[in-house]
């Protein structure tokens, strides 16, 4: 196959149908921004669920020496290696708990470290400003209550915690607006594909001449449908550029720039840069590989071989 | 060469066959005419030869081939072993002649040297030489007829079929068409040619076969046109 022959047929036929592609880019461009958009979504609740979220549903911090003189419930000071024991008994003896850990300064500290990265935050604190603490894995995790009952207020206990409770909310509105973003992905997507087959059928209408005479003298299915699937893959793609640009401008003007939420918001540990470019291959594939198999079927309903 | 074997072809949503039962066998380097009023079968029994439709019943063998076993992706293969001429010419109105021929030989991917060396030659071949680079539209029919040819010669095919090479041209440039479709058989091309031209036929004096209603109802070596209806 000549190289220069089908790119030069592409081109006359992006041409020929030039608003109809200009539709195509538009409609894939959105789509495929949405759909990044919400891989990324995804990704920054897994950053902001941290180490514990997933593995336990109560903790109890205990009391270090920092807390003592701000904390009204450490007042009697860090809590002891006895205060503890005896805790970590009386959980192993409560029937819906499932499992103990215990999460030392030193390693509370790791993790944290681990969930937000460098900002000026992390960098001001030292392991022993770190909480101690139980992490408890209920069997049933409504029964919360129970473990609050029992050790909020104990000597050397600073607070008990439902971890779900206190992000729950936050995660829920971020997985809503997540589904909100698939499904109009999902209806972006189908109009876009619906564009390129109708954009394919011109195509091969306007083409029928040519096409009926590569047929007569023995073209190839593949080589006569080429030129329409390259054109669909081509606009998908210049789609799909045009939703990596999306992309990378709205992280930079949502997070670092502009709205600059990072610097609003420093609690929260965004998305990283190269978690964003790791979306972008995928979405380019997508962009490709979508239109032109919209193209290929659309072919063997419009285009006869 | 081709050969029918109790061939019969209903198009569907169709009572009325467009072909019944014919059986029939042309030979290598033949020379064959078909005719019949409009309806008859015959642009139903070429479409079969180059299986844009397949029998319905029977079997249809072109260059050895059964058509019905024919894999799809096989038949542009083939489609290249064929040259087909029609009476609209079918040639593309924004390319010159010389690549209205290259275009045939281009989508079956040969290489650039090969088109540039085999144009020129199957143009003065049919008399075209030096008009290159004319556009269609520049040309009489008879000349764009003789362009049709080219680009369905170029491939040196074993079998040409032409559906009313003629119709659209006027006695004396059918005359030129027709020396140069003799031509090309002298050089062990098979010819089937469907037409209506009775002058041409009663002519050539070349083997004649005659379709009414779907059925064959003549087959005759170095006929005429018809009977006197």
């Amino acid at each position: 196959m000549r190289a220069q022959f089908v790119l030069s047929e592409i081109g006359v036929g992006l041409r020929r149908n030039l608003t109809m592609t200009f539709a195509v880019i538009v409609s894939v461009a959105l789509s495929l921004a949405l759909f990044g958009g919400s891989l990324l979504m995804r990704d920054q609740v897994e950053t902001m669920k941290g180490y514990w979220y997933d593995k336990v549903n109560v903790a109890i911090f205990f009391c270090n020496k920092g807390d003592a003189e701000t904390d009204p419930k450490c007042t009697k000071g860090a809590v002891t290696t006895d205060q503890k024991d005896a805790i970590h008994a009386d959980l192993k003896d409560m029937p819906s708990v499932e499992s103990v850990i215990h999460e030392s300064s030193d390693e509370a500290y790791k993790h944290y470290k681990e969930q937000f990265g460098d900002s000026p935050l992390v960098n001001s604190l030292t392991p022993d400003q770190m909480q101690e603490s139980f992490r408890i894995k209920l069997k049933d995790p409504e029964k919360y209550q129970l473990i609050k009952s029992a050790f909020d207020g104990r000597d050397g206990v600073q607070a008990v915690e439902d971890q779900r409770k206190t992000v729950d909310n936050l995660f829920e509105l971020l997985n809503g607006m997540n589904y909100a973003a698939l499904a109009v992905m999902a209806l972006m997507l189908i109009v876009a594909m619906m564009l390129i087959v109708n954009t394919v059928r011109v195509s091969a209408f306007s083409r029928r001449r040519e096409t009926g005479i590569m047929r007569l003298v023995g073209a190839s299915s593949f080589y006569i449908q080429m030129p329409f699937i390259m054109e669909a893959a081509f606009a998908g793609l210049l789609g799909a550029g045009v939703a990596c640009v999306m992309l990378v401008v709205g992280r930079y003007f949502l997070i670092d720039h502009g709205l600059a939420l990072a610097d609003k918001l420093q609690l929260i540990q965004f998305v990283g840069w190269d978690q964003l470019i790791a979306k972008l291959p995928l979405v380019l594939a997508i962009g490709l590989l979508m239109p032109a198999l919209a193209a290929f079927f659309a072919l063997r309903k419009y285009l006869k071989v | 060469m081709i050969r029918f074997d109790n061939v019969s072809k209903t198009y569907p949503k169709q009572t009325r066959p467009a072909l019944r039962d014919v059986s029939l066998e042309i030979e290598k380097g033949e020379f064959v005419f078909l005719v019949g009023s409009s309806g008859s079968g015959k642009s139903t029994f070429l479409r079969l030869l180059l299986r844009e439709e397949r029998a319905s019943h029977g079997q249809v063998h072109v260059l050895g081939k059964d058509l019905a076993r024919l894999s799809n992706w096989k038949v542009p293969h083939m489609r290249r072993q064929l040259g087909t001429v029609f009476q609209d010419f079918r040639l593309l109105p924004n390319k010159t002649v010389g690549e209205n021929v290259a275009f045939a030989l281009e989508v079956i991917g040969k290489p650039r040297g090969t088109i540039r060396k085999t144009v020129p030659e199957v143009l003065d071949l049919v008399g075209l030489g030096g008009k290159e680079d004319r556009m269609p539209g520049e040309l009489s029919g008879g000349e764009q007829q003789r362009v049709a040819i080219a680009r369905a010669f170029v491939n040196r095919p074993m079998l040409l079929i032409a559906d009313e090479p003629t119709g659209n041209l006027d006695p004396q440039t059918s005359v030129g068409i027709m020396k140069l479709l003799d031509r090309i058989n002298r050089t062990g091309t098979t010819v089937v040619m469907a037409t209506h031209d009775q002058q041409i036929v009663d002519q050539m004096r070349k083997r004649v076969i005659e379709l009414e209603k779907g059925r064959l109802v003549r087959d005759q070596s170095r006929g005429v046109y018809g009977y006197q209806h």
